[in-house]
Protein backbone atom coordinates (compact mmCIF):
# COMPACT_ATOMS: atom_id res chain seq x y z
CA UNK A 1 0.00 0.00 0.00
CA UNK A 2 1.43 3.38 -0.94
CA UNK A 3 1.72 6.44 1.26
CA UNK A 4 -0.61 8.34 -1.05
CA UNK A 5 -3.38 5.79 -0.62
CA UNK A 6 -3.10 6.05 3.18
CA UNK A 7 -3.40 9.83 3.21
CA UNK A 8 -6.74 11.26 4.35
CA UNK A 9 -8.82 12.70 1.53
CA UNK A 10 -8.24 16.42 1.13
CA UNK A 11 -11.32 18.53 1.53
CA UNK A 12 -11.51 21.75 -0.43
CA UNK A 13 -13.47 24.08 1.90
CA UNK A 14 -14.49 26.46 -0.90
CA UNK A 15 -15.85 23.57 -2.93
CA UNK A 16 -17.64 22.12 0.10
CA UNK A 17 -19.30 25.45 0.92
CA UNK A 18 -20.23 25.94 -2.72
CA UNK A 19 -21.73 22.46 -2.91
CA UNK A 20 -23.74 23.03 0.27
CA UNK A 21 -24.96 26.42 -0.96
CA UNK A 22 -26.01 24.98 -4.32
CA UNK A 23 -27.76 22.12 -2.55
CA UNK A 24 -29.66 24.56 -0.34
CA UNK A 25 -30.70 26.68 -3.31
CA UNK A 26 -31.81 23.57 -5.18
CA UNK A 27 -33.86 22.40 -2.18
CA UNK A 28 -35.52 25.81 -1.74
CA UNK A 29 -36.34 25.85 -5.45
CA UNK A 30 -37.78 22.35 -5.33
CA UNK A 31 -39.93 23.13 -2.26
CA UNK A 32 -41.14 26.37 -3.85
CA UNK A 33 -42.13 24.63 -7.09
CA UNK A 34 -43.85 21.86 -5.15
CA UNK A 35 -45.74 24.44 -3.07
CA UNK A 36 -46.80 26.31 -6.21
CA UNK A 37 -48.04 23.10 -7.84
CA UNK A 38 -49.92 22.12 -4.69
CA UNK A 39 -51.50 25.57 -4.29
CA UNK A 40 -52.46 25.71 -7.98
CA UNK A 41 -54.09 22.28 -7.69
CA UNK A 42 -55.95 23.34 -4.55
CA UNK A 43 -57.57 26.27 -6.35
CA UNK A 44 -58.46 24.67 -9.67
CA UNK A 45 -60.68 21.80 -10.85
CA UNK A 46 -60.98 18.87 -10.46
CA UNK A 47 -61.29 18.71 -6.68
CA UNK A 48 -61.60 15.63 -4.55
CA UNK A 49 -64.09 16.64 -1.81
CA UNK A 50 -64.02 13.20 -0.17
CA UNK A 51 -60.28 13.50 0.27
CA UNK A 52 -60.66 17.02 1.69
CA UNK A 53 -63.28 15.84 4.15
CA UNK A 54 -61.10 12.91 5.22
CA UNK A 55 -58.16 15.24 5.82
CA UNK A 56 -60.27 17.78 7.72
CA UNK A 57 -61.17 15.01 10.15
CA UNK A 58 -57.68 13.49 10.31
CA UNK A 59 -55.84 16.79 10.71
CA UNK A 60 -58.43 18.79 12.62
CA UNK A 61 -60.70 16.63 14.71
CA UNK A 62 -58.07 14.13 15.84
CA UNK A 63 -55.67 16.93 16.81
CA UNK A 64 -58.16 18.52 19.20
CA UNK A 65 -57.09 16.59 22.34
CA UNK A 66 -53.36 17.23 21.97
CA UNK A 67 -53.82 20.90 21.05
CA UNK A 68 -56.35 21.43 23.84
CA UNK A 69 -54.25 19.84 26.57
CA UNK A 70 -51.13 21.70 25.46
CA UNK A 71 -53.00 25.00 25.52
CA UNK A 72 -54.52 24.46 29.00
CA UNK A 73 -51.18 23.60 30.60
CA UNK A 74 -49.33 26.38 28.78
CA UNK A 75 -51.92 28.96 29.83
CA UNK A 76 -51.71 27.76 33.43
CA UNK A 77 -47.89 27.82 33.49
CA UNK A 78 -47.83 31.21 31.79
CA UNK A 79 -50.16 32.64 34.43
CA UNK A 80 -47.93 31.41 37.24
CA UNK A 81 -44.77 32.73 35.58
CA UNK A 82 -46.22 36.16 34.84
CA UNK A 83 -47.67 36.45 38.34
CA UNK A 84 -44.30 35.55 39.87
CA UNK A 85 -42.31 37.81 37.54
CA UNK A 86 -44.83 40.63 37.73
CA UNK A 87 -44.60 40.54 41.53
CA UNK A 88 -41.05 41.89 41.29
CA UNK A 89 -42.42 45.30 40.26
CA UNK A 90 -45.91 45.08 41.74
CA UNK A 91 -47.56 44.28 38.42
CA UNK A 92 -49.36 41.07 39.43
CA UNK A 93 -52.74 42.52 38.52
CA UNK A 94 -51.93 42.80 34.78
CA UNK A 95 -51.39 39.06 34.61
CA UNK A 96 -54.78 38.31 32.90
CA UNK A 97 -54.07 40.80 30.12
CA UNK A 98 -50.55 39.49 29.50
CA UNK A 99 -51.70 35.88 29.50
CA UNK A 100 -54.41 36.71 26.98
CA UNK A 101 -52.01 38.66 24.78
CA UNK A 102 -49.32 35.98 24.94
CA UNK A 103 -51.74 33.18 24.17
CA UNK A 104 -53.66 34.80 21.32
CA UNK A 105 -50.80 36.52 19.55
CA UNK A 106 -48.05 33.96 20.04
CA UNK A 107 -48.45 30.78 22.01
CA UNK A 108 -51.86 29.66 20.75
CA UNK A 109 -50.95 29.55 17.05
CA UNK A 110 -47.32 28.50 17.56
CA UNK A 111 -48.05 25.65 19.98
CA UNK A 112 -51.00 24.39 17.94
CA UNK A 113 -48.78 24.44 14.85
CA UNK A 114 -45.93 22.64 16.63
CA UNK A 115 -48.31 19.96 17.86
CA UNK A 116 -49.54 19.55 14.29
CA UNK A 117 -45.97 19.45 13.01
CA UNK A 118 -45.29 16.50 15.30
CA UNK A 119 -48.58 14.72 14.72
CA UNK A 120 -49.63 15.63 11.20
CA UNK A 121 -46.42 16.38 9.26
CA UNK A 122 -45.00 13.05 10.39
CA UNK A 123 -48.17 11.15 9.51
CA UNK A 124 -48.46 12.77 6.08
CA UNK A 125 -44.79 12.14 5.26
CA UNK A 126 -45.02 8.52 6.40
CA UNK A 127 -48.23 7.85 4.48
CA UNK A 128 -47.18 9.49 1.21
CA UNK A 129 -43.63 8.14 1.56
CA UNK A 130 -44.97 4.59 1.94
CA UNK A 131 -47.17 5.17 -1.11
CA UNK A 132 -44.08 6.25 -3.04
CA UNK A 133 -42.11 3.19 -1.85
CA UNK A 134 -44.87 0.76 -2.85
CA UNK A 135 -45.46 2.37 -6.28
CA UNK A 136 -48.94 3.58 -5.30
CA UNK A 137 -48.10 7.08 -6.55
CA UNK A 138 -46.93 5.68 -9.89
CA UNK A 139 -50.11 3.60 -10.01
CA UNK A 140 -52.19 6.73 -9.42
CA UNK A 141 -50.52 8.47 -12.36
CA UNK A 142 -51.20 5.50 -14.63
CA UNK A 143 -54.84 5.71 -13.53
CA UNK A 144 -55.02 9.21 -15.06
CA UNK A 145 -55.12 10.91 -11.65
CA UNK A 146 -52.66 13.63 -10.68
CA UNK A 147 -51.19 12.70 -7.25
CA UNK A 148 -50.54 16.38 -6.48
CA UNK A 149 -54.23 17.06 -6.95
CA UNK A 150 -55.43 13.92 -5.16
CA UNK A 151 -52.93 13.68 -2.29
CA UNK A 152 -51.25 17.06 -1.80
CA UNK A 153 -53.92 19.68 -2.51
CA UNK A 154 -56.53 18.29 -0.06
CA UNK A 155 -53.94 18.10 2.73
CA UNK A 156 -52.74 21.67 2.11
CA UNK A 157 -56.30 23.00 2.03
CA UNK A 158 -57.36 21.04 5.09
CA UNK A 159 -54.40 22.19 7.17
CA UNK A 160 -54.88 25.84 6.16
CA UNK A 161 -58.57 25.64 7.06
CA UNK A 162 -58.19 23.67 10.27
CA UNK A 163 -55.24 25.25 12.05
CA UNK A 164 -57.00 28.63 12.61
CA UNK A 165 -59.93 26.70 14.11
CA UNK A 166 -57.59 24.71 16.34
CA UNK A 167 -55.97 28.01 17.30
CA UNK A 168 -59.33 29.39 18.43
CA UNK A 169 -59.66 26.30 20.63
CA UNK A 170 -56.07 26.75 21.87
CA UNK A 171 -56.69 30.46 22.60
CA UNK A 172 -59.86 29.71 24.53
CA UNK A 173 -58.38 26.83 26.53
CA UNK A 174 -55.09 28.67 27.09
CA UNK A 175 -56.89 31.65 28.60
CA UNK A 176 -59.07 29.21 30.56
CA UNK A 177 -55.92 27.53 31.92
CA UNK A 178 -54.64 30.91 33.09
CA UNK A 179 -58.03 31.73 34.62
CA UNK A 180 -58.11 28.41 36.47
CA UNK A 181 -54.72 29.00 38.07
CA UNK A 182 -55.52 32.65 38.81
CA UNK A 183 -58.81 31.81 40.51
CA UNK A 184 -57.90 28.56 42.25
CA UNK A 185 -54.28 29.18 43.19
CA UNK A 186 -53.72 32.95 43.17
CA UNK A 187 -57.10 34.06 44.55
CA UNK A 188 -58.07 36.31 41.65
CA UNK A 189 -61.70 37.30 41.36
CA UNK A 190 -63.11 35.11 38.54
CA UNK A 191 -65.41 37.76 37.08
CA UNK A 192 -62.81 40.52 37.20
CA UNK A 193 -60.29 38.22 35.47
CA UNK A 194 -62.65 37.60 32.57
CA UNK A 195 -63.69 41.25 32.42
CA UNK A 196 -60.06 42.43 32.33
CA UNK A 197 -59.20 39.92 29.62
CA UNK A 198 -62.22 40.79 27.47
CA UNK A 199 -61.83 44.57 27.70
CA UNK A 200 -58.08 44.45 27.06
CA UNK A 201 -58.01 42.14 24.06
CA UNK A 202 -58.43 43.69 20.62
CA UNK A 203 -59.78 41.87 17.59
CA UNK A 204 -56.43 42.04 15.85
CA UNK A 205 -54.73 40.25 18.77
CA UNK A 206 -56.82 37.22 17.93
CA UNK A 207 -56.95 37.91 14.19
CA UNK A 208 -53.18 38.14 13.77
CA UNK A 209 -52.84 34.79 15.53
CA UNK A 210 -55.36 33.24 13.16
CA UNK A 211 -53.52 34.60 10.11
CA UNK A 212 -50.32 33.13 11.50
CA UNK A 213 -52.10 29.83 12.06
CA UNK A 214 -53.23 29.62 8.43
CA UNK A 215 -49.64 30.17 7.27
CA UNK A 216 -48.35 27.60 9.77
CA UNK A 217 -50.99 25.12 8.55
CA UNK A 218 -49.68 25.48 5.01
CA UNK A 219 -46.12 24.89 6.25
CA UNK A 220 -47.08 21.80 8.27
CA UNK A 221 -48.89 20.12 5.38
CA UNK A 222 -46.36 21.25 2.78
CA UNK A 223 -43.39 19.78 4.64
CA UNK A 224 -45.19 16.47 5.21
CA UNK A 225 -46.27 16.22 1.59
CA UNK A 226 -42.96 17.37 0.10
CA UNK A 227 -40.74 15.04 2.10
CA UNK A 228 -43.13 12.10 1.71
CA UNK A 229 -43.58 12.63 -2.02
CA UNK A 230 -39.83 12.74 -2.59
CA UNK A 231 -38.99 9.85 -0.26
CA UNK A 232 -36.63 7.25 -1.72
CA UNK A 233 -34.77 4.25 -0.44
CA UNK A 234 -37.54 2.06 0.98
CA UNK A 235 -38.39 1.93 4.68
CA UNK A 236 -35.25 3.85 5.65
CA UNK A 237 -36.15 6.59 3.21
CA UNK A 238 -39.66 6.83 4.65
CA UNK A 239 -38.20 7.17 8.15
CA UNK A 240 -35.83 9.88 6.95
CA UNK A 241 -38.67 11.71 5.21
CA UNK A 242 -40.72 11.67 8.42
CA UNK A 243 -37.88 13.13 10.47
CA UNK A 244 -37.13 15.79 7.86
CA UNK A 245 -40.80 16.73 7.65
CA UNK A 246 -41.13 17.32 11.40
CA UNK A 247 -37.82 19.14 11.82
CA UNK A 248 -38.22 21.38 8.77
CA UNK A 249 -41.84 22.18 9.65
CA UNK A 250 -40.84 23.19 13.18
CA UNK A 251 -37.97 25.40 12.03
CA UNK A 252 -40.07 27.04 9.31
CA UNK A 253 -42.89 27.69 11.79
CA UNK A 254 -40.51 29.62 14.05
CA UNK A 255 -39.02 31.52 11.10
CA UNK A 256 -42.45 32.38 9.72
CA UNK A 257 -43.59 33.37 13.21
CA UNK A 258 -40.84 35.96 13.48
CA UNK A 259 -41.47 37.30 9.98
CA UNK A 260 -45.22 37.59 10.51
CA UNK A 261 -44.80 39.12 13.97
CA UNK A 262 -42.45 41.73 12.48
CA UNK A 263 -44.99 42.40 9.76
CA UNK A 264 -47.88 42.77 12.21
CA UNK A 265 -45.99 44.76 14.85
CA UNK A 266 -46.45 48.54 15.03
CA UNK A 267 -43.51 49.85 17.06
CA UNK B 1 -53.07 -2.01 -43.25
CA UNK B 2 -51.91 0.00 -40.26
CA UNK B 3 -48.14 -0.42 -39.91
CA UNK B 4 -47.61 2.09 -37.11
CA UNK B 5 -46.45 0.15 -34.02
CA UNK B 6 -48.66 0.48 -30.99
CA UNK B 7 -45.64 1.28 -28.86
CA UNK B 8 -42.08 2.06 -29.81
CA UNK B 9 -38.85 2.81 -27.94
CA UNK B 10 -36.49 4.69 -30.27
CA UNK B 11 -32.81 5.05 -29.34
CA UNK B 12 -33.56 5.39 -25.64
CA UNK B 13 -30.72 6.28 -23.26
CA UNK B 14 -31.14 6.36 -19.51
CA UNK B 15 -28.40 6.77 -16.93
CA UNK B 16 -28.43 6.72 -13.14
CA UNK B 17 -25.53 8.51 -11.44
CA UNK B 18 -23.64 8.34 -14.71
CA UNK B 19 -24.07 4.58 -15.14
CA UNK B 20 -25.97 3.61 -18.31
CA UNK B 21 -29.05 1.46 -17.73
CA UNK B 22 -30.61 1.81 -21.17
CA UNK B 23 -28.17 2.49 -24.00
CA UNK B 24 -29.65 3.20 -27.42
CA UNK B 25 -32.59 0.88 -26.80
CA UNK B 26 -34.83 0.19 -29.80
CA UNK B 27 -37.95 -1.94 -29.62
CA UNK B 28 -41.45 -1.86 -31.07
CA UNK B 29 -44.67 -3.68 -30.29
CA UNK B 30 -47.27 -4.26 -32.99
CA UNK B 31 -50.93 -3.62 -32.20
CA UNK B 32 -52.69 -6.68 -30.81
CA UNK B 33 -49.48 -8.56 -29.96
CA UNK B 34 -48.32 -9.66 -26.54
CA UNK B 35 -44.63 -8.92 -26.06
CA UNK B 36 -42.68 -10.20 -23.09
CA UNK B 37 -39.36 -8.59 -22.19
CA UNK B 38 -37.06 -10.95 -20.33
CA UNK B 39 -33.72 -10.27 -18.72
CA UNK B 40 -31.83 -10.62 -15.49
CA UNK B 41 -32.31 -8.53 -12.38
CA UNK B 42 -30.97 -4.98 -12.63
CA UNK B 43 -30.97 -4.95 -16.43
CA UNK B 44 -33.42 -2.06 -16.67
CA UNK B 45 -36.67 -3.85 -17.52
CA UNK B 46 -38.68 -1.81 -15.02
CA UNK B 47 -36.93 1.39 -16.16
CA UNK B 48 -37.92 0.52 -19.71
CA UNK B 49 -41.57 0.18 -18.78
CA UNK B 50 -41.50 3.32 -16.63
CA UNK B 51 -40.17 5.33 -19.57
CA UNK B 52 -43.00 3.97 -21.70
CA UNK B 53 -45.56 4.91 -19.05
CA UNK B 54 -44.18 8.43 -18.71
CA UNK B 55 -43.21 7.77 -15.09
CA UNK B 56 -39.53 8.29 -15.90
CA UNK B 57 -38.06 10.58 -18.51
CA UNK B 58 -35.34 9.12 -20.74
CA UNK B 59 -32.12 11.10 -21.15
CA UNK B 60 -32.36 10.73 -24.94
CA UNK B 61 -34.60 9.11 -27.50
CA UNK B 62 -38.28 8.93 -28.24
CA UNK B 63 -41.18 6.83 -26.96
CA UNK B 64 -44.04 6.65 -29.43
CA UNK B 65 -47.52 5.53 -28.40
CA UNK B 66 -49.81 5.13 -31.42
CA UNK B 67 -47.10 6.93 -33.39
CA UNK B 68 -47.10 9.98 -31.12
CA UNK B 69 -44.00 10.93 -29.13
CA UNK B 70 -44.81 10.92 -25.42
CA UNK B 71 -41.54 12.27 -24.01
CA UNK B 72 -41.88 15.69 -22.41
CA UNK B 73 -45.67 15.80 -22.56
CA UNK B 74 -47.40 17.91 -19.92
CA UNK B 75 -49.08 16.00 -17.09
CA UNK B 76 -52.49 16.82 -18.54
CA UNK B 77 -51.58 15.69 -22.08
CA UNK B 78 -49.95 12.57 -20.68
CA UNK B 79 -53.08 11.68 -18.71
CA UNK B 80 -55.21 12.06 -21.85
CA UNK B 81 -52.88 9.96 -24.01
CA UNK B 82 -52.55 7.26 -21.36
CA UNK B 83 -56.29 6.98 -20.70
CA UNK B 84 -56.29 3.72 -22.67
CA UNK B 85 -53.42 2.17 -20.72
CA UNK B 86 -53.73 -0.35 -17.89
CA UNK B 87 -50.89 -1.45 -15.62
CA UNK B 88 -50.41 -4.34 -13.20
CA UNK B 89 -47.54 -3.40 -10.90
CA UNK B 90 -45.05 -5.85 -9.42
CA UNK B 91 -46.31 -5.39 -5.84
CA UNK B 92 -49.87 -4.74 -7.09
CA UNK B 93 -49.61 -1.14 -5.75
CA UNK B 94 -53.13 -1.20 -4.34
CA UNK B 95 -54.21 1.85 -2.34
CA UNK B 96 -54.18 0.80 1.33
CA UNK B 97 -56.83 3.26 2.43
CA UNK B 98 -59.39 2.16 -0.15
CA UNK B 99 -61.47 -0.99 -0.33
CA UNK B 100 -61.00 -3.53 -3.11
CA UNK B 101 -63.85 -2.18 -5.23
CA UNK B 102 -62.70 1.43 -4.71
CA UNK B 103 -59.24 0.39 -5.89
CA UNK B 104 -60.65 -1.25 -9.01
CA UNK B 105 -62.97 1.70 -9.71
CA UNK B 106 -60.33 4.36 -8.95
CA UNK B 107 -59.91 5.54 -12.53
CA UNK B 108 -63.64 5.39 -13.24
CA UNK B 109 -64.53 7.58 -10.24
CA UNK B 110 -61.60 9.98 -10.13
CA UNK B 111 -60.64 10.40 -13.78
CA UNK B 112 -63.65 9.38 -15.85
CA UNK B 113 -66.35 10.96 -13.67
CA UNK B 114 -68.43 7.77 -13.40
CA UNK B 115 -70.90 7.75 -10.48
CA UNK B 116 -69.91 5.62 -7.48
CA UNK B 117 -72.91 3.31 -7.96
CA UNK B 118 -72.11 2.57 -11.61
CA UNK B 119 -68.38 2.38 -10.85
CA UNK B 120 -69.03 -0.18 -8.11
CA UNK B 121 -71.07 -2.35 -10.50
CA UNK B 122 -68.32 -2.19 -13.12
CA UNK B 123 -65.66 -2.92 -10.50
CA UNK B 124 -67.53 -6.00 -9.30
CA UNK B 125 -67.87 -7.11 -12.94
CA UNK B 126 -64.09 -6.77 -13.36
CA UNK B 127 -63.48 -8.65 -10.11
CA UNK B 128 -65.64 -11.51 -11.34
CA UNK B 129 -63.61 -11.61 -14.56
CA UNK B 130 -60.52 -12.32 -12.47
CA UNK B 131 -62.39 -14.94 -10.38
CA UNK B 132 -62.95 -12.78 -7.31
CA UNK B 133 -66.50 -12.59 -6.11
CA UNK B 134 -68.47 -9.59 -4.90
CA UNK B 135 -67.74 -10.71 -1.33
CA UNK B 136 -64.15 -9.46 -1.75
CA UNK B 137 -65.32 -6.02 -2.88
CA UNK B 138 -65.55 -4.44 0.56
CA UNK B 139 -62.32 -5.88 1.97
CA UNK B 140 -59.15 -3.80 2.29
CA UNK B 141 -55.94 -4.82 0.47
CA UNK B 142 -54.28 -5.76 3.77
CA UNK B 143 -56.93 -8.47 4.21
CA UNK B 144 -55.99 -10.20 0.93
CA UNK B 145 -53.34 -12.79 0.06
CA UNK B 146 -50.60 -11.94 -2.46
CA UNK B 147 -52.41 -13.84 -5.21
CA UNK B 148 -55.70 -12.07 -4.47
CA UNK B 149 -53.92 -8.72 -4.52
CA UNK B 150 -52.56 -9.54 -7.99
CA UNK B 151 -56.07 -10.37 -9.14
CA UNK B 152 -57.37 -7.06 -7.80
CA UNK B 153 -54.48 -5.28 -9.53
CA UNK B 154 -55.41 -7.07 -12.76
CA UNK B 155 -59.08 -6.14 -12.35
CA UNK B 156 -58.02 -2.50 -11.83
CA UNK B 157 -55.87 -2.65 -14.97
CA UNK B 158 -58.65 -4.02 -17.20
CA UNK B 159 -61.78 -2.35 -15.78
CA UNK B 160 -61.65 0.61 -18.20
CA UNK B 161 -61.14 -1.64 -21.28
CA UNK B 162 -57.60 -0.44 -22.12
CA UNK B 163 -55.97 -0.61 -25.56
CA UNK B 164 -52.63 -1.55 -24.07
CA UNK B 165 -51.75 -3.42 -20.90
CA UNK B 166 -48.45 -3.46 -19.02
CA UNK B 167 -47.52 -6.24 -16.63
CA UNK B 168 -44.53 -5.65 -14.37
CA UNK B 169 -43.25 -8.99 -13.04
CA UNK B 170 -46.81 -10.34 -12.73
CA UNK B 171 -45.83 -13.61 -11.05
CA UNK B 172 -42.97 -12.51 -8.81
CA UNK B 173 -43.39 -13.73 -5.25
CA UNK B 174 -46.21 -16.16 -6.08
CA UNK B 175 -46.19 -19.93 -5.70
CA UNK B 176 -46.11 -21.88 -9.01
CA UNK B 177 -49.81 -22.75 -8.94
CA UNK B 178 -50.96 -19.20 -8.22
CA UNK B 179 -48.45 -17.92 -10.79
CA UNK B 180 -49.92 -20.24 -13.43
CA UNK B 181 -53.43 -19.05 -12.53
CA UNK B 182 -52.36 -15.38 -12.89
CA UNK B 183 -50.70 -16.17 -16.25
CA UNK B 184 -53.90 -17.83 -17.47
CA UNK B 185 -55.95 -14.82 -16.36
CA UNK B 186 -53.58 -12.46 -18.16
CA UNK B 187 -53.87 -14.44 -21.41
CA UNK B 188 -57.66 -14.57 -21.03
CA UNK B 189 -57.99 -10.82 -20.35
CA UNK B 190 -55.66 -9.79 -23.18
CA UNK B 191 -57.64 -11.98 -25.61
CA UNK B 192 -60.98 -10.77 -24.25
CA UNK B 193 -59.98 -7.12 -24.71
CA UNK B 194 -58.11 -7.71 -27.98
CA UNK B 195 -55.48 -5.33 -26.70
CA UNK B 196 -51.70 -5.01 -26.97
CA UNK B 197 -49.71 -6.29 -23.99
CA UNK B 198 -46.19 -5.60 -22.75
CA UNK B 199 -44.90 -7.71 -19.89
CA UNK B 200 -41.57 -7.83 -18.14
CA UNK B 201 -40.45 -10.88 -16.25
CA UNK B 202 -37.56 -13.18 -15.54
CA UNK B 203 -39.98 -16.07 -15.02
CA UNK B 204 -39.56 -18.15 -18.21
CA UNK B 205 -42.66 -20.38 -17.85
CA UNK B 206 -44.68 -17.19 -17.43
CA UNK B 207 -43.00 -15.59 -20.47
CA UNK B 208 -43.79 -18.63 -22.64
CA UNK B 209 -47.43 -18.63 -21.50
CA UNK B 210 -48.31 -14.97 -21.90
CA UNK B 211 -46.06 -13.88 -24.79
CA UNK B 212 -46.66 -14.00 -28.54
CA UNK B 213 -43.20 -12.48 -28.89
CA UNK B 214 -40.24 -12.30 -26.55
CA UNK B 215 -37.39 -9.79 -26.41
CA UNK B 216 -34.32 -10.09 -24.23
CA UNK B 217 -32.85 -7.01 -22.56
CA UNK B 218 -29.18 -7.16 -21.67
CA UNK B 219 -26.66 -4.41 -21.09
CA UNK B 220 -29.19 -1.70 -21.85
CA UNK B 221 -30.26 -3.00 -25.25
CA UNK B 222 -32.37 -5.67 -26.84
CA UNK B 223 -30.02 -8.53 -27.72
CA UNK B 224 -32.65 -10.87 -29.11
CA UNK B 225 -36.26 -10.65 -30.27
CA UNK B 226 -38.47 -13.27 -31.85
CA UNK B 227 -41.62 -15.34 -31.56
CA UNK B 228 -42.08 -17.06 -28.18
CA UNK B 229 -41.78 -20.50 -29.81
CA UNK B 230 -38.23 -19.62 -30.96
CA UNK B 231 -37.00 -18.94 -27.43
CA UNK B 232 -35.86 -22.54 -27.00
CA UNK B 233 -34.46 -22.83 -30.53
CA UNK B 234 -32.29 -19.75 -30.87
CA UNK B 235 -28.54 -20.07 -30.54
CA UNK B 236 -28.16 -16.51 -29.28
CA UNK B 237 -25.62 -16.91 -26.45
CA UNK B 238 -27.43 -14.54 -24.07
CA UNK B 239 -30.75 -16.28 -24.50
CA UNK B 240 -29.14 -19.71 -24.24
CA UNK B 241 -27.38 -18.82 -21.00
CA UNK B 242 -30.55 -17.25 -19.57
CA UNK B 243 -32.83 -20.12 -20.59
CA UNK B 244 -30.39 -22.76 -19.35
CA UNK B 245 -29.69 -20.83 -16.15
CA UNK B 246 -25.93 -21.16 -16.43
CA UNK B 247 -23.48 -18.99 -14.46
CA UNK B 248 -20.89 -19.16 -17.25
CA UNK B 249 -21.46 -17.23 -20.45
CA UNK B 250 -21.57 -13.70 -21.76
CA UNK B 251 -23.85 -12.55 -18.91
CA UNK B 252 -21.86 -11.93 -15.76
CA UNK B 253 -23.35 -12.30 -12.32
CA UNK B 254 -23.10 -8.56 -11.65
CA UNK B 255 -25.60 -8.07 -14.43
CA UNK B 256 -23.74 -6.28 -17.21
CA UNK B 257 -22.02 -7.88 -20.13
CA UNK B 258 -20.52 -7.20 -23.50
CA UNK B 259 -23.94 -6.78 -25.05
CA UNK B 260 -22.66 -4.54 -27.81
CA UNK B 261 -20.97 -7.47 -29.49
CA UNK B 262 -24.14 -9.43 -30.22
CA UNK B 263 -27.22 -8.33 -32.10
CA UNK B 264 -30.60 -9.89 -32.41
Amino acid sequence: MTTASLAAPRINPVRAIGRAALGAVREVGAVSLFAARGAAAAFSLPWFPNQLLRQLVAIGFFSLPVVGLTAVFTGAALALNIYTGGGRFNAEQVMPQIVALGITRELGPVLAALMLAGRVSAAIAAEIGAMRATEQIDAMRTLSTDPIRYLVAPRLLAAVMVLPLLTIVADTLGVAGGWLVAVRVLNFNPTTYIHNTATFLQAWDVGSGLVKAAVFGFIVALMGCYHGYNASGGARGVGRATTHAVVSAAVLIFAADYLLTSLFAHP
Amino acid sequence: MNTVPKLEWKAIDKRFNGAPVLAGLNLSVAAGRSLVIIGGSGQGKSVMVKTALGLMRPDAGEIALNGRDTVGLSERARRKLFAGVGVLFQGSALFDSLTVWENVAFRLINADGVSRRVARDRAIGALERVRLGADAADLYPSELSGGMQKRVGLARAVVADPEILFFDEPTTGLDPITAAAIDALIVEQVRHLGCTAVSITHDLPSARTIGDDIAMLQGGKIVWQGPARDLDRTDNPYVRQFVEGRADGPITSVGHSDARAVHA
